[in-house]
């Protein structure tokens, strides 16, 4: 479906700037790992080139559901656009069901389903003419687009909205409309952009069951997040990016496995305790991390360590011992200062 | 060209859906817009003209002069608000050229498509406009094919030049208040819209050469009541809103596809 080798884009730093500014709500909530994308100077005018996506590898089979998981700014939604044919790489090489998208851009485009990171949709058109009329964009005929479009207000449970306008449809409705939009043309390759982003939970619990639906139907998904739970739940493999780069590749279990102790142990002492707190530790699981608000011991035997920082003296104000999550590889693995346990 | 007409004529197809919403506002606006004008300029401002000038202006009544300008403003300002609107809004308010540029087409084919519509509403104004004037009188029965034509080929080669500055728009309201105060307002009043344009001092004279609506004008009336036209002039005029026409679409084309793969 998709095979990507040493795929970059990258940005002269003007172009960068004029992206930034026109998505400023993409730099604000930055994750606290956020690191800014690899800048290289260029030759002779001596300007800068900004690598958003900077030399990756990718291969998705057809059926899997892939994720790319990274922090606002990782390159995510760059590396989406090339796969979508928006967008032209720099270099390196491409190819989206077995065609190259520098050449056969359209074709391309014509099995792939888009759901962007915004919702893009017509507010002034209603549900149903949406779907129509997205359709005709492709030239499917509309005899076969309104049952088509039966199916599709079925699947995105918006049956007894499709006669309303879009303006009127709450975030979660918005967001359906916009992923059976992009089913409308049975496309073989779905990719979706942050699709739960700015979702209450119970809109994201329903987004994600159609999702699940889809997978089982055999579609194949490729979606960006930065929600390790969303990662967790629709993912069979996925790929950790950060600052233009894929630092690790896998099956979340695994990678949790591979990055991460099977327990964490969530201590907090109170704001200025836990760095005190925390050489007193010494020899409790396999190393633990500093965050501002907590301490976190990577261990195998969460309950039995916890137990010890107790019996050391040590009494959080709050302690949880989970299972590790992909929140923890991702933690590990994108140049978080680890302190040794 | 002809293998991206079909392509074309999809996204022309949904803009015309799209304007089907507001077919009441677009057919009150069609009607009571040249109403007024007639009613306020051409019959008052007329009355006063005529009754100064005998002769009327450059031979006929100020009313026969008037009109075709009134048409060709129309078509104009239809181009320019059918291709600007759905432009803003592709690009900057809902973003839906680029959900479109996600399927099979291509940003010159959502460029051709968007002039298209706009298009048929330029004829659909014209035709709604001439109707009005050729009930107060304004025109003659015969002139309704040259001056609908005339009027509408003005109106799609200011849709065109609208293409290309409205897609380079980075922010609306920067654009709207730069374009209608800057650009169509002083276009519509020093193209001999209401007074020939000999009349102004030479160094103002210059709008009205570079302006499609002069052009349109010097047509329209020589098509309307035999105003003088040199036959190098009508070819020149012609051929001047033709280019301008052409290089806005290919302009706009360019910059579709470059903004919505950027």
């Amino acid at each position: 479906m998709i095979r990507a080798r040493a795929l970059t884009k990258a940005y002269s730093r003007a172009a960068s700037a004029k992206r930034a500014e026109r998505r400023p709500s993409e730099d604000t909530s930055a994750k606290r790992a956020e690191r800014r994308p690899s800048e290289v100077s260029t030759g002779s005018d001596g300007g800068r080139t900004l690598l958003a996506v900077d030399g990756i590898d990718l291969d998705v089979a057809a059926g899997e559901s892939f994720g790319i998981l990274g922090a606002n700014g990782a390159g995510k939604s760059t590396t989406m656009r090339m796969i979508g044919a928006t967008l032209q790489r720099t270099s390196g090489e491409l190819t989206i069901l077995g065609r190259d998208p520098a050449h056969e851009g359209p074709v391309i485009r014509a099995h792939l389903g888009v759901v962007p990171q915004q919702d893009t949709l017509d507010t002034e058109l209603t549900v149903r003419e949406n779907l129509l009329t997205y359709g005709r964009y492709f030239g499917l005929p509309r005899t076969a687009l309104v049952p088509r479009i039966e199916e599709l207000l079925d699947f995105a449970q918006l049956q007894d909205k499709r006669d309303e306008k879009v303006e009127a449809l709450s975030g979660g409705m918005k967001r359906r409309l916009t992923i059976a939009r992009g089913l409308v043309n049975d496309p073989s390759l779905l990719l979706l952009d942050e699709p739960t982003t700015g979702l209450d939970p119970q809109a994201r619990h329903i987004l994600w069951d159609r999702l699940y639906q889809l997978r089982e139907t055999g579609v194949t998904l490729v979606l960006t997040t930065h929600y390790m739970d969303e990662a967790e739940q629709l993912c069979e493999r996925l790929v950790i990016m950060d600052a233009g780069r894929i630092v690790a590749e896998g099956a979340p279990a695994d990678l949790i496995r591979t990055y991460s102790s099977r327990e964490v142990v969530e201590v907090r002492f109170g704001t200025n305790r836990n760095s005190e707190v925390l050489p007193h530790l010494h020899g409790i699981g396999d190393r633990i991390e500093e965050l501002p608000d907590r301490l976190l011991v990577y261990t195998d035997t969460g309950e039995s360590d916890l137990q010890e920082i107790v019996a050391r003296g040590f009494m959080p104000v709050t302690a949880l011992v989970r299972r590790a999550s992909l929140e923890d590889v991702f933690l590990r693995l994108t140049g978080r200062s680890l302190v040794d346990g | 060209m002809s293998l991206t007409a079909p392509a074309s004529f999809r996204v022309a197809e949904y803009r015309l859906r799209s304007m089907w919403k507001w077919r009441n506002s677009i057919i009150a606006f069609g009607v009571g817009n040249p109403v007024l004008y007639l009613v306020s300029i051409g019959l008052g401002v007329g009355a006063l003209v005529d009754a100064n000038s005998p002769d009327g202006v450059t031979g006929v009544p100020y009313l026969l002069f008037l009109a075709p300008a009134l048409l060709a403003t129309a078509a104009i300002q239809a181009g320019q608000d059918e291709v600007s609107f759905p432009t803003l809004a592709g690009f900057i308010w809902n973003r839906l050229f680029f959900a479109m540029r996600a399927t099979s087409l291509s940003g010159g084919q959502i460029a051709d498509g968007v002039l298209l519509a706009a298009s048929v509403r330029i004829i659909f104004t014209t035709t709604v406009y001439w109707l009005v004037l050729w009930a107060f009188g304004a025109v003659d029965l015969g002139s309704a094919l040259p001056l609908i034509g005339v009027s509408t080929l003005a109106g799609v080669c200011w849709g065109a030049v609208a293409l290309a500055l409205t897609s380079r728009a980075k922010t609306d309201s920067t654009y709207i208040s730069v374009m209608w105060r800057l650009v169509i307002m002083p276009m519509f009043l020093f193209s001999g819209t209401f007074y020939p344009l000999a009349v102004l001092p030479l160094w103002l004279q210059w709008i009205g050469w570079i302006s499609p609506l002069w052009h349109a004008t010097e047509l329209g009336r020589w098509l309307s009541y035999g105003a003088p036209l040199e036959p190098w002039q009508a070819l020149l005029s012609t051929a001047y809103l033709l280019a301008l026409g052409a290089t806005g679409l290919l302009l706009g084309r360019r910059t579709f596809e470059a903004r919505l793969t950027a």
